[in-house]
């Protein structure tokens, strides 16, 4: 049987357990199944898919659900958390919350699980107002996450609260089905200026095939201010499809950093809509990836008021036979005047066979904004490799050093300095060096 | 110290340096001068080791061992230092993490442990301060933004900390104000011992009024055509360089 047969076959079962009729869930869900059933997986026919396929991928015979419980020791995935800082911690171990490895909390916050907010009365209000809003209902992938969406995590920061440590979400895949795909479903809803901070991270513990199509929806309340972060390094036979929606208010800052440092296909599909005047949007992401890894990043920010920043910076460095793609684009409405959007995109290729195709797409319709886009590919800089060399450096830890100073513009606007050692580690690690310091 | 030898080299086929051969002694200073493209800067690209530039014959000798086959940071290990005429700026990279890389990087190519922490602040208090280089200077990534004279005297900042064995200085005073060319001189001549030597490269005398040469080399058309002590390098500044090509010239008509 197909894969598309397997789903939609596999939501009917998964309806009559988990919804009754009555429920408006059972009828957004409905339409989802409708559009995923209709639309399929994209195909690199549509222009948004050009240079990914997914062709390859689903030809696993992936399981819809994990079959069982899968428990996971602390001690067997410990590294994969931020260990230098206290942390809130929403757990997830094959789509299915785990309270051992999780750290929830409602005091003061709700950093808990969707499958509680979707099916409890008391947050029936906020889901009403914000569930599936934000969320691209065209999209067919967005659908096929929105029709089976149970699990994921729920935070809700209520009004001037400023959340003390950061907020962890990590989705383990345990490989104990010989390939299991997962549709991940978080709500981030952050009032009226309030603070937080979220690492968002997907990690598999064996190399059994996985595809994640994750969806996420952020809401920024007015003079919120919303640091999230995405550690993706995941193993070579992990798949993820990352959507991700977020509407800000007006003088709201929110920013987005995508680490790619793994993973058979990654896709980021990160769409910033604005919704109110004097917003600042944020987008950076370092891509260090080799083999036959892809990644691609599609980014799009809906400049819909005047008066609003958006800052774009991406950073690819391509070994192997890998393949980037930047795909961003940035629109800007009649009504968005004085509108200042930047986008910086540089490439560097370190072998023959690697590829990157990037686009900047600039759609404006107002007269009066300022727009500016820039895009590199390149080698690394000979004469700074001398340089380095002269003074004593490998050539290996030269080139490591270079790579920092290239992807430094990302790393340092990281605001949690654990995590800012630990994505220097992370790069170390990969380069096969050990620099004896955090850039 | 140093012997070169026959040394030949050259660039997308095109020969630069047609047969250079030059000894340096431990103690001793030398200079070399000569016209925009007469080889200088390739010279001392080559005795550190660039791979843009091949070596088509000769020997690179530096204290009886033949460096010219060593890629570049071997040779720094022995003791090659080149203050480059365009430093290159590496930016997310501070100073002093720069330092600490490059001079435990020598360390453990020589054996050694990491240097201790506290030797480190020590080493880059002492130096700085030789340098007249500002703290907080040394937090900045690496050249970024730096002036020229902050970039040159950042150069010889670095020398300082790892005590090469020769250093070559390339063009060192060219973008120089004179209190910053004294600072530069000042700390290459308070490095300078018997056990060590320098090269300096300059299209100019000035910066040879503070760092005095034992002997002065001419370079042109890739070879070295007259040597002489500190006076040849006064001669040049006042005559220029066409006295020298057509004393050549008629030297070889007879």
């Amino acid at each position: 049987m197909e894969l598309k047969e397997k789903i939609l076959s596999s939501f009917m079962a998964f309806e009559e357990k988990i919804t009754d009729v009555n429920n408006p869930l059972h009828d957004i869900r409905t339409l989802a199944i409708k559009n995923f059933e209709n639309k399929g997986f994209p195909t690199r026919k549509e222009e948004a898919w050009k240079y990914t396929s997914l062709n390859a991928i689903l030809k696993n015979d992936f399981s819809v659900f994990a079959k069982k419980d899968n428990a996971v020791d602390f001690a067997d995935v410990k590294k994969y958390f931020l260990n230098e800082v206290d942390t809130y911690k929403l757990v997830f171990v094959d789509g299915i919350f785990s309270s051992h490895l999780s750290s929830t909390t409602h005091d003061g916050l709700d950093v808990c699980l969707m499958s509680s907010a979707l099916n409890k009365p008391k947050y029936k209000m906020y889901i009403d107002e914000y569930f599936n809003k934000i969320a691209n209902l065209e999209d067919s992938l967005t659908s096929l996450n929105t029709a089976f969406s149970q699990e994921g995590a729920y935070i809700n920061i209520p009004k001037s609260k400023v959340v003390d440590k950061p907020i962890e979400i990590l989705f383990f895949s345990t490989g104990s089905e010989a390939a299991l795909m997962t549709q991940p479903r978080n709500l981030i809803i952050v009032g009226e200026n309030a603070h937080v901070q979220i690492v968002e991270r997907h990690q598999s513990l064996n190399s059994n095939p996985v595809l994640t199509n994750s969806v996420t929806e952020i809401f920024s309340q007015k003079y919120a201010n919303v640091d999230y972060y995405k550690i993706q390094n995941d193993l070579q036979t992990a798949n993820l499809i990352d959507n991700t929606y977020i509407a800000q208010k007006q003088d709201s800052h929110v920013s987005v950093h995508t680490f790619s440092f793994g993973g058979n296909i990654t896709r980021n599909n990160l769409n910033f809509y604005h919704q109110g005047e004097h917003i600042d949007s944020t987008l950076k992401g370092i891509t260090i990836i080799g083999d036959k890894q892809h990644v691609d990043h599609y980014t799009l920010v809906q400049h819909a008021s005047p008066n609003c920043e958006s800052h774009q910076n991406y950073k690819t460095i391509l070994d192997g036979s890998a393949t980037g793609v930047f795909n961003g684009k940035i629109f800007v409405e009649k009504e968005a005047q004085k509108t200042d959007a930047f986008q910086q995109n540089n490439n560097i290729l370190l072998s023959d066979k690697a590829t990157i195709n990037a686009k900047p797409q600039l759609e404006i319709f107002a007269d009066d904004v300022k727009c500016s886009h820039g895009c590199t590919i390149g080698q690394l800089d000979e004469s700074a490799m001398f340089y380095m060399q002269q003074r004593g450096i490998g050539k290996k830890e030269a080139k490591a050093l270079l790579m920092y100073a290239f992807t430094s513009e990302v790393t340092n606007s990281v605001k949690i300095p654990e995590l800012r050692s630990k994505i220097a580690r992370i790069i170390a690690d990969k380069l096969g060096v050990n620099m004896g310091f955090d850039l | 110290m140093l012997q070169i030898k026959n040394l030949h080299a050259s660039v997308e086929d095109k020969e630069i340096l047609k047969g250079i051969n030059l000894e340096v002694k431990a103690g001793e200073v030398h200079a070399i001068m000569g016209p925009n493209g007469a080889g200088k800067s390739t010279l001392s690209s080559i005795i550190a080791g660039n791979e843009n530039y091949n070596v088509t014959a000769g020997e690179i000798i530096l204290e009886g061992e033949d460096i010219s086959e060593l890629a570049p940071e071997e040779r720094a290990h022995k003791g090659v230092f080149l203050s480059f005429q365009y430093p290159v700026e590496i930016p997310g990279v501070s100073v002093t993490n720069f330092m600490k890389t490059a001079i435990n990087e020598s360390r453990k190519a020589r054996g050694q442990e990491d240097m201790p922490a506290n030797e480190m602040l020590k080493l880059i208090r002492e130096k700085s301060e030789l340098l007249e280089i500002d703290r907080k200077f040394l937090s900045r990534s690496l050249n970024e933004g730096f002036s020229g004279g902050e970039k040159k005297r950042n150069e010889i900042f670095q020398m300082a900390m790892l005590e090469p064995k020769l250093a070559i200085l390339d063009e060192t005073d060219s973008g120089l104000d004179i209190d910053a060319l004294r600072i530069v001189a000042n700390g290459v001549n308070k490095l300078k011992n018997e056990t060590n030597a320098v090269l300096v490269i300059t299209h100019y005398q000035r910066l040879l009024d503070y760092i005095v040469p034992d002997f002065v080399h001419v370079l042109m058309d890739g070879k070295i055509v007259k040597s002489g002590d500190a006076s040849l390098a006064l001669e040049l500044e006042e005559k220029g360089y066409d006295w020298i090509k057509n004393e050549l010239v008629e030297s070889q008509k007879s």
